[in-house]
């Protein structure tokens, strides 16, 4: 098996966990509801451990400590799509992200767990367990507000357009898609994003939003390469602030 | 005397759940396995949740345990080979978590659905006009209910 394609698609997936997860974490005392605020929260941690252990695996593989890849590196050498960096902004938004971030890791995590990885399918089968909270919690908001009062429907729709070309970056291709998909360690990012349309589609269509026309959307890309936007690099010193003053600090 | 693996999974019984102090790792179905070698004892741990923040405690809880029995050499390993899911807690862990006042997840038979969330039994009065308040908790493994039979809000042990 090809390690460098193993490990660019274990620093994707990890890198977009423990960002995703450190936003969500933003949301803590901040939630409109105290509900929201638990949620938010909760999935902070499930995204961050589930980081946590691909970073593991991939200290096997001979990387450095989960601390020391999650604390010390720079943007650039970060591969979370940009979409996961984001700021928050209000909580349509964050609703927006969380549906459509959760929807494609129910996916990624259903199809690697087959993947012939062992580590790695027997992680994922863990993983797409606990995901179904979180798509349960998703498409339980999508729902309700996605049909509630015009401003939710507006705020949503709102979000939902600005979110979708940043979304489809998610499905960036990795430079080794092929020896991915040829050796069974995933089945690549094509498969994943049309399953991803299909599902975004069916709940979108449950509710009083619509679904942009896919064709004239101009994918946000470069993530995955280590390009970013603006907002990575505050957020990561700010994650990495008391590891910087004291990288032996224990809370 | 001979030290067998029953043993070991008997003492371990001492150590609780952080988070829920009446149910015991071996209970909670944690513990996946227990070997003995000539050296020691080799224990295989697996989360109930990935990111459980509680398993460190975990860790140097058995650790402290089986000193306490005067085996020094323990290697833990922490395997998701064979992941943790709520059917794993044993018949006398549910009881304990019922009579903590959370109520015990359904079986992952009845599971195949996440809507079955919805109608969780209430550990208190075992009403089960319920409703789900919210699919997270207090801690990962927790969801929060609310009993329209007894008025009262419940948490419950989330399936997996």
């Amino acid at each position: 098996m090809d390690e460098l394609a193993l490990k660019e698609l274990l620093y994707k997936m990890a890198d977009d966990l423990l960002i995703l997860g450190h936003r969500n974490s933003e949301w803590t005392g901040f939630g409109p509801l105290l509900e929201e605020d638990i949620a938010f929260s909760s999935m902070a941690q499930d995204k961050i451990g589930q980081s946590y252990a691909l970073y593991s695996i991939l200290h096997t593989l001979g990387e450095r400590e989960p601390d020391t890849v999650a604390f010390t590196r720079n943007g650039n050498q970060f591969h979370n799509s940009i979409f996961v960096e984001l700021p928050n902004g209000e909580y349509d938004f964050s609703l927006i992200r969380h549906f459509l971030y959760d929807t494609a890791e129910a996916f990624r995590y259903e199809m690697l767990s087959a993947s012939s990885y062992q580590p790695l399918a027997e992680l994922s089968r863990k993983i797409r367990a606990e995901l179904r909270y979180h798509t349960l919690h998703a498409n339980t908001w999508m729902k309700q507000l996605g049909s509630a009062t015009e401003e939710s429907i507006g705020r949503l729709q709102k979000s939902l357009d600005y979110a979708i070309p940043f979304a489809l970056g998610m499905f960036e291709a990795s430079p080794y898609e092929k020896e991915l998909i040829t050796t069974g360690v995933f089945g690549g990012e094509q498969v994943l994003q049309e399953r991803w349309m299909k599902k975004v589609e069916e709940i979108i269509s449950q509710t009083s939003l619509h679904v942009p026309d896919w064709k004239l959307i101009q994918p946000v890309f470069g993530g995955r390469e280590g390009k970013h936007s603006e907002f990575l690099q505050p957020l990561l010193d700010e994650m990495s602030e008391v590891f910087r003053i004291d990288p032996s600090a224990e809370w | 005397m001979t030290i067998t693996e029953e043993d070991i999974y008997t003492w371990l019984e001492e150590v609780k759940d952080p988070e829920i102090p009446v149910l015991s790792l071996v209970d909670l179905g944690v513990i996946t396995s227990i070997k003995l070698n000539d050296r020691g004892v080799n224990v295989e741990m697996t989360p109930t949740f990935v990111g459980c923040p509680a398993l460190d405690m975990m860790k140097s809880e058995v650790l402290e345990v089986l000193k306490k029995r005067g085996i020094e050499n323990v290697t833990i390993e922490v395997t998701f080979r064979k992941p943790w899911t709520s059917d794993l807690i044993s018949e006398k862990g549910r009881q304990a978590l019922k009579k903590f006042g959370l109520a015990p997840p359904p079986s992952r038979e009845v599971f195949a659905d996440i809507e079955v969330l919805e109608h969780a039994i209430c550990p208190r009065c075992n009403g089960i006009d319920t409703e789900l308040k919210n699919p997270f908790g207090p801690t990962l493994c927790r969801s929060i209910h609310y009993c329209n039979h007894c008025k009262e809000a419940f948490e419950q042990f989330k399936p997996l």
